[in-house]
């Protein structure tokens, strides 16, 4: 296990006003002969939302895997808070800050729902559980991300419908004090209300300060709840605009084809 | 279906919103009932619609149980006398012991077969070391095959994990490879008797009847008190209880099960002289009991064993090691059976090559299974390997006592788990469309 590596001395320059929490610079990576991403530049800024869009096949996944430590980039740079990091494996994101929702959420049915959002990182006391301790700390969680709807904290997740599961592997990603949440395609399997439901829960996380990436195939979702869009076209950005620069056609056309002559408003 | 591509037509909207509310509903059917009740009522409710929803806890044992118990009394008038329900009581403790050890394997969502030969091994080992011969202390010879037990499960459970081997055909190997170390060690056709008395009064030796009633008493006040302060603990601070009411009943439930083991061991049941008292190995079984259920509630090692069983990814991306906590699970397994093996010598007061091992391991795990732990991984307690071991004793005892032969007897042991098997997967084929 190795600890994140900062070429800075830990502890110094908060943030700076105005810098992004999180910037990529140059990220490159290949598998074999294909190039799955080249060359991405992408700020990730604290209290908003980044949706991240491109067809199948252009990185998306990658990008992600890339950021939250399961791959490493071949080329580039990654900064937090400023500072150039290198994320080898989970644990060194999850030491930043960064934390990772996954489509299949990983979670376990038959543990309820403090169990699961402790899992790995119980809390001890004299060597065993400390359940209190962290059914208060569930609790809190839930009450402050608003996630009422669940009748008991200690009921299974098998209990649970998808869009308490959803808030649940989110609810859990903040637990840590995480100052990223990335979430794949975080509303796929919901219903339509449910689907509110989870992109209220992540306005809320970034209402609270945090950065959130989201990758989502609906478009719906990214331009309900996002604040900057980035698109992916065959591995390479083309376009990261706030969403308001942007309408459904435009991001069809750079998911597409990588380019759009269109402009906002004008059809 | 011309809606199809408009899917926040508000037609639409309102059928997912019933949808919604439908599976809502559906999903509360399957919450555990002390979690949603506030009172004793509201729980008795809530755990009709739970066994409709397939998650019915372990009454349905307790009540088998009874059914057996009634049924063979009715064929055969020596079933519920105080002589053969303590012997019935010695013969399921090598059950439930060794059921214990599968529910470990079980609780991964894997198996270990192997467990009934590794624990003739570790009975034969101490039997080795505490003959004449060898003249090893008695405890000395225990620890040393519980150990050698230990490691069994450690070098399997290590062959599973790094090479990455199912444990089905690891522990099949192991079944037929300590048989033949068994023969190996007792010759063929061996045995070996053990003359000290320490190990032989496991299963055959009495507390006496005034100690039978004061370690009783003293469990159940222990199991209260530890119970009602968690109680009254937690609701003073505001977390999830279930009704105090339940609580006092699952407390009374404890002390008139207590009180019944005793007042059927503490009733004369010997011909010629007087013998009564508690065998001393229902107070191994107990502590075998306290001891699991402990480390799989209230440690981490426990609550991995679960997150393993119930999504082995999601631990694993937890940081669970799933191969440290899956080595260490097969080695409590076969732990465990090393009990059940001096358990078992000690009731024989011998060991020999004509244990049958291949039909311990499918009794054990017919046991932890008909007590209610899944095949599938995830769901199972200690207590269900104990509640299937005495059903599966009452069975062998029930037949044995009406002359029927082994045939008859392995025959309807396989229905009883067939049938405990089928249960486990409608259930779970419920709560996963649900």
């Amino acid at each position: 296990m190795t600890s994140p590596v900062r070429s800075a001395p830990a502890g110094s320059s908060p943030a700076k006003a105005g810098q992004a929490l999180l910037e990529l610079r140059g990220i490159d990576k290949n598998f074999g002969a294909v190039q799955a991403l080249v060359d991405i530049n992408l700020e990730v800024p604290g209290g908003q939302v980044t949706a991240l869009a491109g067809d199948n096949g252009a990185g998306k996944s990658v990008l992600i895997k890339c950021i939250a430590g399961i791959h490493s980039p071949d080329g580039g740079q990654m900064l937090w808070e400023g500072e150039p990091v290198h994320v080898r494996t989970p644990r060194d994101a999850a030491a930043l800050g960064i934390e990772t929702v996954y489509q299949d959420l990983a979670l376990c049915d038959n543990l309820d729902i403090v169990q699961n959002m402790f899992l790995g990182r119980e809390r001890l006391r004299h060597l065993l559980l400390d359940e209190e301790d962290m059914e208060n700390a569930a609790r809190q969680t839930l009450t402050s991300l608003a996630v009422t709807t669940v009748r008991s904290i200690r009921q299974p997740v098998a209990s649970l419908s998808g869009g308490q599961r959803q808030s649940v592997a989110i609810a859990k990603a903040v637990l840590w004090n995480s100052k990223l949440v990335i979430m794949d395609e975080p509303t796929a399997a919901l219903g339509v209300a449910q689907t509110a439901m989870v992109l209220d829960l992540v306005r809320r996380l970034a209402d609270r300060g945090l950065a959130v990436v989201i990758v989502s195939h609906n478009m719906n979702d990214g331009f309900q709840v996002a604040d900057r869009i980035a698109v992916l076209h065959l591995g390479r950005m083309v376009a990261v605009r706030p969403a308001a620069d942007l309408d459904r056609q435009i991001v069809v056309d750079l998911m597409t084809t990588g380019a759009s002559t269109r402009e906002v408003g004008r059809r | 279906m011309a809606k199809v591509d408009e899917p926040a037509h508000p037609d639409s909207v309102a059928a997912e919103a019933e949808l919604t509310e439908a599976a809502a509903s559906q999903a509360n059917l399957a919450v555990a009932p002390e979690l949603v009740a506030d009172s004793l009522g509201e729980y008795l409710r809530a755990w009709v619609a739970r066994i409709r929803a397939g998650e019915s806890g372990v009454l349905p044992v307790i009540g088998g149980l009874l059914l057996i118990s009634i049924l063979f009394q009715k064929l055969n008038s020596h079933f519920l006398t105080a002589g053969n329900l303590v012997n019935l009581l010695v013969q399921g403790s090598v059950y439930m012991t060794l059921a214990m050890g599968e529910v470990f394997a079980l609780l991964l969502g894997e198996i270990d077969l192997s467990i009934g030969f590794v624990s003739a091994i570790g009975g034969t080992v101490v039997a080795e070391l505490v003959k004449q011969s060898s003249g090893w202390p008695w405890w000395a010879a225990v620890i040393v095959g519980l150990l050698a037990c230990a490691a069994i499960g450690a070098i399997q459970g290590t062959i599973i994990t790094r090479i990455g081997l199912p444990s089905f055909v690891v522990t099949l190997a192991g079944l037929l490879g300590w048989q033949g170390v068994l023969l190996l060690i007792l010759g063929k056709g061996g045995s070996l008797p053990i003359n000290v008395n320490v190990i032989n009064d496991i299963a055959s030796g009495n507390l006496t009847a005034t100690a039978s009633w004061i370690v009783m008493l003293a469990i159940v006040a222990a199991y209260a008190a530890r119970t009602w302060l968690q109680y009254s603990r937690r609701r003073s601070k505001g977390l999830v209880v279930p009704p105090g009411s339940l609580v006092l009943l699952k407390i009374v439930a404890v002390l008139v099960a207590g009180v019944v083991v005793v007042v059927i061991c503490n009733t004369n049941r010997g011909t010629l002289v007087p013998i009564r008292g508690m065998p001393w190995v229902v107070l191994i079984v107990l502590g075998v009991l306290a001891m699991w259920t402990f480390l799989l509630g209230r440690t981490k090692f426990g609550r991995y064993v679960y997150g393993i069983g119930g999504n082995a990814e999601g631990a694993r991306r937890a940081g669970v090691s799933l191969a440290t906590i899956r080595t260490l699970a097969f080695t409590l397994a076969s732990f465990t059976a090393g009990i059940a093996g001096i358990i078992g010598a000690s009731r024989l007061r011998s060991v020999s090559t004509a244990i049958d091992g291949g039909s311990l391991v499918l009794y054990a795990v017919a046991a932890a299974v008909i007590g209610g732990t899944s095949l599938f991984g995830g769901r199972g307690k200690a207590m269900h390997a104990v509640l299937g071991g005495l059903v599966i004793a009452a069975i062998d005892n029930g037949m044995g006592l009406q002359g029927y032969s082994a045939a008859a007897k392995f025959v309807v042991t396989a229905l009883v788990l067939l049938a405990a098997v089928t249960i486990d997967a409608v259930a779970r084929r419920g709560r996963t469309t649900a």
